[in-house]
């Protein structure tokens, strides 16, 4: 069912969803919505499963037209929006009808917003995901980031019977100097001053910064002077800390495969939304963390997720 | 270890769901065939908690739910289930056919490569379609095969400025390695011919018509040839 036509598409916005598993090794990167937090929540505000297909929105809003009636929520990133010219907030669900217009603007804080509508984003799926990887040209909608005129479809789904929203003390703040928690390895062996550069140093977010990697700048790492600056390809993972020759850091994200540069820390997984929510002139400070209490932040993140959905059931 | 293939596995930690477990250290047909044993293995016989095994050149990275499992449990289900090897059973790498249309305006570099070497372009083609490529590694983008087993006679750099637009379908020459391009896309390699295969099917579940370990063997057609296998596979 048609649910939006585009009359402004904004910067950067794709279809996504949890990301595309299983082909990695064919070289098919997992893509997916970088703030996994904010992406989770905007489906429990519409009470969609959780793979259903979100529209990921970057720094700059986008207008829409409504062309059929449905429930909408909006998170992520902080930003100022309009239902026919009547502010609307974050964080909670509202019902449009058709011929409504719906005008997101500038973020406030924060880089990426997730608009998660009933029955979710109705695009094919491609390999088991609705993701838009670019590069590709695959997944989402033709494989590519939305464009004024086009039609937007959802899937089945109810409407909610009351509006749902997240509590406050639960919506998650944007700073503009992130703590970015961070694993050893796999290759901190190939540094040693390094090391100390890498935590005790703050890096600013440079204008390279997109969903394949974000390129930092700061300090200059140095890779023990033994030891080689690239290495034999192998495969990355998101929050990997590339070190390339230049020694600048960049965090790579969810559009790389493989790789063949050193990697001294990768960010753990639950500060990879923080990272997400980082923009050009952000900065980042790297805080070490050992894998166990990693581990553990990681089981705290699925039961709070867990927590928040019942949260949100109740709210309504 | 002359050729590199480590004794025990090296594990590496890669992030807080990741398990890094290299063979060797070095690009060497003896090490890939190692990891493609053990991909085989960890696919047939999956320790609880992994999700996907993801192989390279040199070495295979595990991505588990920490939920479920860790690094230290999965290093010892590794380490069982390599001494277990040589009790099961690998089957033998599949060999694909690709057939290529050399030269021409399918393979500019073709005369490049040619003079790199001080051959002519008929050995360039000859050598390179006699030889039988181990695909090493799949990546940098969808499907793009690193094949390992090119002959020396064939070694040529990179060109120094990287083409923004390389065609779909184009084989192409880097320093000791050979390869394909599923898909178009910006592109240093020295090209010297294009297959008309459609090489990614992203309908189908296995997109690609190879994988990992596999060996490819490049089959010289004519053009017109080319023209005649580039139809039908439109239909």
């Amino acid at each position: 069912m048609d649910v939006f036509s585009v009359l402004t598409p904004g910067a950067y916005t794709t279809v996504q969803d949890y990301g595309r598993y299983g082909y990695q090794q064919v070289g098919i990167p997992v893509s997916g919505a970088l703030d996994s937090f904010a992406f989770g929540v905007s489906n429990m505000l519409v009470e969609n499963p959780v793979d259903c297909a979100v529209l990921e929105i970057t720094i700059m809003g986008c207008r829409f037209e409504v062309l059929s009636e449905a429930d909408i929520a909006i998170t992520g990133a902080e930003i100022v929006m309009t239902l026919n010219e009547r502010p609307v907030e974050c964080w909670r669900s509202f019902r449009v009808k058709s011929g409504d217009i719906l005008d997101i603007k500038q973020v406030k804080s924060g880089c990426r917003a997730y608009l998660a509508v009933t029955g979710g984003i109705d695009v094919p799926k491609v390999m088991g995901s609705r993701s838009t990887y670019v590069a590709g040209n695959i997944g989402g909608y033709l494989g590519r980031p939305l464009k004024q005129k086009d039609a937007i479809k959802r899937g089945e789904g109810s409407l909610l019977n009351s509006a749902r929203h997240l509590s406050s003390a639960l919506v998650p703040q944007y700073p503009s100097n992130a703590i970015i928690h961070a694993v050893l390895g796999p290759q901190d062996d190939f540094f040693d001053e390094g090391l100390k550069t890498l935590f005790d140093s703050e890096f600013m977010v440079s204008p390279k910064a997109d969903r394949m990697g974000y390129r930092l700048q700061g300090p200059v790492i140095k890779h023990r002077e033994e030891m080689q600056k690239s290495i034999v390809s192998e495969p990355s993972v998101p929050g990997g800390v590339q070190i390339p020759a230049d020694g600048q850091p960049i965090i790579l994200m969810v559009e790389q495969t493989v790789g063949g540069y050193a990697k001294i820390a990768t960010v753990i997984s639950t500060d990879l939304c923080k990272v997400a929510q980082t923009t050009p002139g952000d900065t980042i400070r790297f805080e070490q963390v050992t894998l166990e209490a990693a581990h553990s932040l990681y089981r705290e993140r699925q039961r709070l997720m867990q927590e928040i959905g019942e949260l949100i059931a109740d709210s309504s | 270890m002359q050729n590199g293939l480590f004794k025990k596995p090296f594990f590496r930690i890669a992030g807080d769901r990741g398990l890094l477990v290299e063979y060797g250290d070095r690009i060497d047909p003896d090490i890939n065939n190692k990891v493609r044993s053990m991909t085989i293995v960890m696919e047939k016989e999956s320790p609880k908690g992994v999700l996907e095994t993801i192989p390279t050149y040199r070495s295979l990275l595990i991505i588990y739910d920490p939920t479920i499992t860790n690094p230290e449990k999965l290093k010892k289900e590794i380490l069982a289930l390599e001494e277990r090897l040589f009790q099961i059973k690998i089957p033998a790498p599949d060999t694909v056919e690709i057939p290529v249309c050399y030269g021409g305006e399918f393979g500019p570099d073709i005369q490049f490569v040619a003079d790199h070497n001080s051959i002519t372009k008929d050995d360039v083609v000859r050598i390179h379609s006699e030889a039988e490529y181990q695909i090493y590694m799949i990546g940098f983008t969808p499907g793009f095969p690193f094949l390992g087993g090119l002959p020396k006679k064939l070694h040529t750099p990179r060109l120094e400025t990287p083409r923004s637009f390389v065609p779909e379908r184009s084989v192409g020459i880097a320093n000791n390695q050979t390869g394909i391009y599923p898909l178009a896309s910006p592109g240093g390699w020295q090209l010297i011919g294009k297959t008309p295969l459609k090489l990614f099917a992203p309908e189908h579940s296995n997109p690609f018509i190879y994988k990992i370990g596999d060996r490819i063997k490049f089959k010289p057609i004519s053009a017109e040839d080319y023209t005649r296998l580039a139809g039908e596979v439109k239909k």
